[in-house]
């Protein structure tokens, strides 16, 4: 199979370039990471991060054919030849395949992504009802990839003043949690033209995710409480 | 990079009161324990924090917190044991079961989304080997947030972290473990991934959260990560591991990926079926069927390939009913493993069964520890002296609680239990006010020296290659079941993988990222656990859980009620009694194991 992949060490390379492999698979790989593995032995020096293998620790997120996701997910049949593969866009590269995502993790701290909640607990657990509980789904299953963040253009412009869209999902489990008392200051933290607001409903980050979450909605319901609560 | 032997000196050394290298389940709920308590901690991880393991378990959490019907943790205690074939721990069993309930409450006070009853309390599922009343009926024991419990506790545990302003170390490697003349740990030697750059890291107290090593394995429902690095570090240092010959084989990998398809896809109500489409575990296991101990159904899945009624053209598996569950159970309760059948194995478990065979999951044996996650080892006539300044939590540890056989849902729940109370051991030792004792001059020789023969080696082989090989062997010879030929012969290949270990090269020389030489530290680490495994596995003339011998089919109380230990140097084996006696309750005298 057929791959061209975005090369970069620092230490050697002036600027970035696109290496081409061609490698023989096995018939029992079946997602891009088994080819990627293939490839790395060949040539060692390729880097790129990856774990699970299995879709749930957002290591292994990559371009891949000019779309954001995950290659331990990445069926290899839906790919077409030659393969592209890139770094996720919008942050600083590392090393090939391998990007610096302080940024983003920055962001994702910068909601508080605690639950707080300042009364005594009970002995036992809090008790929440099974609706309440039903409106964390499609929220708490973020893996924190980046896959959504790095295909937004208003991170990309801002990634240092505008949360993104994990952030913001986050941001919304949070406050969609009936045991969470901070409703109010998370509201405030957001409320700014950059941090909650850059966001223009372009829809690229509920096209990318992995795990089938929509952080579009997850805003438009925060931008929903910021509204009630204003009248 | 350029560092020669000897050089500790030149080596830059950063101080802490204590550092936990791992931050999966086990490490995380320590460091918080060590965060809250304002002491200066250090924790050191492979991948970024939610990225470690526990983010894969599935199931559930055992506590018996009685949600769901009677339930007590004395029978979650006489389950556990049982489970263990008795090789378990009793005082440590007892302490975990008495304590889960209070750790999962807690853990849903920092935030877990767990799933709810009408009620509002904890959902419960059912699971293999739990029970109510000493073995009677099958017990719903396990708190669960749908398919993803792993993701919702590691990611709370995180965010809690988060909040204590715990300093993580993210895509640090420990590389080797620090100990002075007299035994004492002092700290780790490691690497940050990113620049090459290799550092001291000196603590008062330092704890071992490093996970599993799945991966000396060829099918496994491992992480790639999961490669027993505090188990290799740990040996290297002259520490011995225990038990290392029982390694759980879960019933339920997808053919042919090893993703797992977790146990409580049967706790639900799932079953298995041979290619005549006959529920084969009524024969097994009459009692609780399909939802026996996870031992039993994997020899049991084995048994029925091998004799001829495996599904498929090779008849080299069986199949894993769901779909008279109904499309709401699945999609509420197991949507994770419908998104995993579809990718992974290509059928719709709404419709279809799965294909699954038995995969190694996980590795009862680790690192020695008392019930305060202290590391134990024998010295003069105590079997069990604490190595100063050391602890180990979590699946590289061995407390002993999961003994030959762990139950599911007691890794998470050992995670959360041990986790705290390690943490708050070294709490107790009210560190910041001491003093680090002194570096020893050689403190990084072993591992500079590793270093460096990676960096000047130009030929030799390949990494993969040889990683490829010893899985190979592991697979063959240290299966579901084991004889004294195949063991044998496995310690012969196992240690001539060893010596090509030694002989490896790495084409990548880049100090930038350098993931081939951190796959190459890994294989001295997985080496080390390999050895162990087998060494073990072919002394102990038995079949106790995990361990199944044909040429040794009955358990032997009178010979082999004991632990393993196994020594790296010279491959020395020694043996430690099994605590029978719990600390509060009456003891559980072993007797025969039926489900
Ligand atoms: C697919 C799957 C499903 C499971 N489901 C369940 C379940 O439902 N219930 C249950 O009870 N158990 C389950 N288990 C078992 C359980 O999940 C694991 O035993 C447990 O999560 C291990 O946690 P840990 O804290 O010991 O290690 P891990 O979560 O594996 O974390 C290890 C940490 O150590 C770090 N590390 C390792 N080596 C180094 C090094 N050299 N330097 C620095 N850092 C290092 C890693 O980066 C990581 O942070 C499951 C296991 C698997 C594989
Ligand atoms: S919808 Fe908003 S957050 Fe999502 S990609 Fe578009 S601008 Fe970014
Ligand atoms: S919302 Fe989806 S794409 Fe974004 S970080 Fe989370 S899992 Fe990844
Ligand atoms: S390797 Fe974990 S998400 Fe792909």
């Amino acid at each position: 199979m057929k791959f061209r992949i975005y090369r970069y060490d620092p230490e050697k390379d002036a600027k970035p370039y696109l290496q081409e492999y061609d490698v023989a698979l096995d018939p029992h790989d079946r997602m891009l990471l088994d080819a990627l593995m293939r490839v790395k032995a060949v040539d060692d020096t390729l880097s790129f991060r990856r774990s699970c293998r299995e879709g749930v620790c957002g290591s292994d997120a990559m371009n891949i054919n000019g779309k954001n996701g995950l290659a331990c997910v990445t069926n290899l049949l839906e790919l077409k030849e030659p393969v592209e593969l890139r770094p996720l866009p919008g942050l600083p590269v590392i090393r090939d395949l391998i990007v610096d995502m302080s940024q983003f993790f920055k962001q994702y701290h910068s909601i508080k992504p605690y639950l707080v909640n300042d009364e005594r607990p009970p002995e036992k657990e809090r008790l929440q009802a099974p609706e309440d509980r039903e409106e964390l789904d499609g929220l708490y299953e973020c893996i924190l990839c980046a896959c959504c963040s790095t295909a937004c253009p208003s991170f990309w412009w801002n990634p240092d003043k505008f949360v993104g869209p994990a952030g913001l999902l986050a941001a919304y489990r949070f406050i969609a949690d009936t045991r969470d008392q901070a409703v109010n200051e998370r509201l405030d933290n957001l409320e700014d033209p950059y941090r909650l607001f850059r966001c223009h409903t372009i829809m690229n980050c509920v096209d990318v995710c992995p795990k089938g979450l929509n952080p579009t909605r997850a805003i438009g319901k925060i931008r929903e409480i910021m509204v009630k609560r204003a009248v | 990079m350029s560092h020669g032997v000897g050089d500790v000196g030149k080596l830059p050394v950063r101080k802490f009161d204590a550092l936990v290298v791992g931050a999966g389940g086990s490490g995380m709920r320590a460091s918080l324990q060590l965060a809250e308590a304002g002491l200066s901690v250090a924790v050191l991880t492979k991948v970024f924090p939610t990225r470690s393991h526990t983010v894969a378990a599935q199931g559930g959490i055992g506590a018996s917190l009685g949600n769901m019907s009677e339930d007590h943790w004395l029978w979650h205690m006489y389950d556990t044991i049982k489970g263990s074939d008795w090789l378990g721990d009793q005082d440590a069993i007892e302490y975990m079961c008495r304590t889960a309930p209070e750790v999962v409450y807690e853990l849903e006070h920092f935030g877990m989304p767990f799933d709810r009853n009408a009620d509002g309390s904890i959902y419960q599922r059912p699971f293999g080997g739990h029970s109510a009343n000493f073995g009677e009926k099958p017990v719903q024991r396990a708190c669960a947030a749908a398919d993803r419990t792993g993701h919702a506790m590691l990611h709370t545990l995180y965010q809690r972290n988060v909040r204590a302003r715990t300093q993580f170390f993210v895509e640090w490697m420990a590389l080797d473990l620090i100990r002075d003349a007299d035994g004492t740990v002092l700290g780790v030697v490691a690497l940050e991934m990113e620049t090459g750059a290799v550092m001291i890291l000196q603590a008062k107290a330092t704890m071992f959260a490093t996970g599993g090593a799945g991966r000396i394995f060829a099918a496994s429902t491992n992480a790639f990560i999961n490669t027993g690095d505090g188990l290799g570090m740990a040996a290297r240092a002259g520490i011995p591991l225990e038990d290392m010959e029982f390694w759980q084989f879960h019933p339920t990998g997808v053919h042919g990926a090893g993703v797992l398809i977790t146990e409580g896809v049967r706790g639900e109500g799932g079953i298995l079926l041979n290619c005549n489409g006959e529920r084969f575990m009524e024969r097994y296991a009459p009692n609780l069927k399909d939802l026996a101990s996870r031992d039993v159904v994997s020899r049991s899945m084995d048994q029925e390939i091998k004799e001829g009624r495996g599904c498929g053209p090779n008849k080299d598996h069986v199949m894993l009913k769901l779909d008279h569950l109904g499309p709401d159970v699945i999609l509420k309760r197991l949507p994770s493993i419908r998104e995993i059948a579809l990718k992974f194995a290509n059928v719709d478990c709404i419709k279809e069964p799965i294909p699954v065979v038995p995969t190694i999951h996980y590795q009862m044996g680790g690192i020695p520890t008392n019930v305060h996650g202290q590391v134990v080892a024998p010295s003069g006539d105590d079997p069990a002296a604490v190595v100063g300044g050391f602890y180990a939590v979590g699946e590289c540890s061995c407390v002993s609680v999961h003994g030959a056989n762990r139950l599911g849902t007691n890794s998470l729940v050992d995670l959360l239990v041990f986790g705290r109370s390690a943490g708050n051991h070294v709490v107790g030792l009210a560190l910041p006010g001491k003093a680090h004792r002194p570096l020893p001059k050689d403190a990084a020789d072993r591992t500079l020296a590793r270093l460096a023969r990676l960096d000047s080696a130009t030929s030799g082989e390949s990494v993969a290659d040889v990683a490829a090989a010893l899985r190979t062997t592991m697979q063959a010879h240290c299966g579901v079941f084991r004889n004294q030929e195949l063991l044998s012969e496995g310690v012969r290949q196992v240690m001539e993988v060893e010596q090509r270990v030694q002989r490896t090269a790495i084409g990548d020389k880049s100090t930038t990222f350098n993931t081939a030489r951190v796959e190459a530290l890994e294989l001295d680490n997985m080496i080390e656990t390999a050895k162990a495994t087998v060494v073990s596995a072919e002394a102990r003339r038995e079949s106790r859980g995990a361990q199944a011998r044909s040429d040794y089919p009955d358990r032997d109380d009178v010979t082999w009620l004991k632990h393993t230990l196994w020594y790296r140097d010279g491959n020395r084996l020694d043996y430690k009694p099994v605590n029978l006696k719990p600390a509060s309750v009456e003891a559980f005298p072993p007797k025969t194991r039926t489900y």
